[in-house]
């Protein structure tokens, strides 16, 4: 990646976009557009969560938005029973995610191909309906949060402000990580595994193992997520992890580039922007985004991040 | 006499009706090349996958290094100096030659859970890989992706992919398929320096290559044993003449 090729240019202009936004909106007094923007980045921090597996780890999870629940379910009902601070709070939604991915991992991971994907998906209904049935909170209807996360003054998390750089933060840093890992030992370790299991096996590494630790860290990486995403809506219900949401979640990675370091902050983009035009113009919008899909995954492999790095050669 | 290396005893796999191995029982002495040799459908595949872990023989036991590893994981097996190769070439097509080697290398330095440091840079594993690439000469392609490798250079891959791991036995499974007259000749050079440094299996249908490297040759017939000798009483024993060499020796040469 040279600095001066369209894509290292495009995604430091988008970075630095990212860093002046509130710049912009606290001149225009362009609320909606830093509340957007904040629901954008939490989200493109669970596609970077999920990236991590699928893209890297060419593991399937079709039941990704479960750890976001969890991760939501954490903050909110610790809020409910009145501990509201996140220093309790966001561990405790980074725990939950990853305890759950271990049990979710440790039975879905002994299996391959369609029936991986069954299973991470019954395990995500499954989460759905537990909280569904949480009458003490909320159950069908959710659960609102009077408070958000306190961090004893050091941070103020209802300035918005504040929170959308807290979550463009928290988006740098594991993107950071993820960057680290991918380059590591271990990542080099769970990308030989995507490519050729066989292989890896016979050179001697205990494969499940390697993608368990994966999925761990995919899963608290998205709790962490929803731990965030519960303070942006004030709110928690099911809905948050229905089947559909881990379906969007695996659109944003394929639309943005799957397997690239910043192709799910492209796709989230990319797709929350569309989902707020086009639903202002047609209820239907899934009408135009479902076919949009279809032309980058027939045509432009590796997603919008794909085509930028076929810019200069192009 | 010493121990073999390698002990398989009366091993058995079924699949569904056929015994694809039928009570095989088979001895590798350390330092020797043993050749595996056999009509299509012999069982010579099934026995190399039950030797290295990835199928489980019905009945029977495999000892190496006067272990019993009849019932270990692929993975182990390798930490105890088991290679393979691949009759199919099997490597991380997206990964670049070095990468291959490197990552069979670490395979074998401790865990992997490091999750920080860049694996690319640490120095002993690029420079074991580095010298496993020029063992099988491949040194000048390294960082070039493997699927943009010709087939000759991805079967040298496979070796040098093994050798990394060092191993005290190398199982090969027909190193020489699809290669050409002058790329099979190089093959048969390269396994001939390798042979002096490592105990090797060698399961190969060019006859040609099996009669200039094997110390031993283990000729196998719907999953039996018919023979195991040295190459010369190989070559006239009656059995195998009728059972292999007879009928298909014109058709597998190379040429």
């Amino acid at each position: 990646m040279k600095p001066t090729d369209p894509r290292t240019i495009l995604i430091a202009l988008l970075c630095a976009a990212l860093i002046l936004l509130p710049l912009y909106t606290g001149f225009t007094g362009n609320v909606f557009m830093l509340t957007l923007f904040t629901r954008i980045i939490i989200f493109a921090l669970a596609a970077t969560s999920l990236n991590l597996i699928l893209g890297y780890g060419g593991m399937m999870s079709f039941g990704h938005a479960a750890y976001l629940g969890i991760g939501g379910y954490a903050v909110g009902i610790l809020a409910h029973e009145g501990i509201t601070s996140g220093l309790v709070q966001f561990p405790v939604a980074v725990l939950a995610s990853a305890l759950f991915a271990l049990v979710v991992g440790s039975l879905s991971l002994r299996t391959r191909g369609v029936y991986f994907i069954m299973i991470t998906l019954a395990f995500g209904q499954m989460i759905y309906y537990v909280a569904a049935g949480l009458d003490r909170y909320g159950s069908d209807d959710g659960l609102t949060i009077y408070r958000r996360s306190q961090f004893g003054g050091l941070i103020d998390l209802s300035n918005r402000t504040q929170f959308y750089y807290v979550c463009l933060a928290v988006l740098f840093a594991c993107l950071y990580l993820v960057w680290r890992i991918v380059n590591s030992r271990f990542g080099l370790v769970i990308q030989g595994i995507r490519s050729n299991e066989r292989r890896m096996q016979a050179i001697g590494f205990p494969v499940y193992r390697y993608r368990l630790a994966c999925f761990v860290i995919a899963g608290a990486m998205c709790g962490l997520a929803g731990a965030l995403l519960a303070n942006h809506t004030e709110f928690i219900s099911p809905s948050i992890m229905y089947w559909t949401r881990s379906g969007d979640l695996m659109v944003m990675v394929i639309l943005g580039g799957i397997g690239s370091l910043f192709g799910p902050l492209i796709g989230t983009i990319a797709f929350l922007a569309l989902e707020e035009v086009l639903s202002g113009i047609t209820e239907y919008w899934q009408i135009i985004i479902g076919p949009l899909l279809l032309l980058v995954v027939l045509f432009g492999r590796g997603g919008i991040d794909g085509w930028l790095g076929r810019l200069r050669r192009g | 006499m010493v121990d073999p290396l390698l002990r398989v005893e009366n091993l058995v796999r079924r699949f569904g009706g056929i015994v694809a191995t039928d009570n095989l029982s088979l001895d590798v002495a350390r330092g020797e090349l043993h050749a595996i040799i056999g009509p299509n459908g012999a069982g010579k595949t099934t026995l190399i996958s039950q030797l290295t872990g990835q199928l489980l023989p019905n009945s029977g036991s495999i000892r190496f290094c006067d272990q019993d590893i009849t019932s270990l994981p692929a993975h182990r097996r390798s930490a105890l100096g088991l290679a393979r190769s691949f009759q199919i070439t099997s490597l991380l097509p997206d990964f670049t030659a070095i990468d291959n080697v490197a990552l069979a290398a670490q395979a074998h330095d401790g865990h992997s859970f490091r999750f920080w440091g860049n694996a690319r840079k640490e120095g002993h594993l690029r420079e074991a890989a580095r010298a496993a690439l020029d063992r099988v000469g491949l040194a000048h392609r390294a960082e070039i992706v493997v699927s943009k490798l010709s087939h000759g250079e991805q079967r040298e891959l496979e070796l040098a992919v093994a050798l990394a791991t060092k191993p005290q036995l190398l199982l090969l499974d027909e190193p020489m398929a699809g290669l050409g007259i002058t790329e099979s000749a190089r093959m048969v050079k390269l396994l001939q320096e390798l042979r002096r440094e490592v105990t090797i299996v060698l399961v190969e249908h060019d006859m040609d290559a099996v009669f200039a490297l094997a110390d031993r040759i283990t000729v196998l017939v719907y999953g039996r044993v018919i023979a195991s000798d040295v190459p010369s009483a190989i070559r006239s024993n009656e059995e195998v003449k009728r059972a292999y060499l007879g009928d298909q020796h014109a058709v597998t040469r190379h040429g």
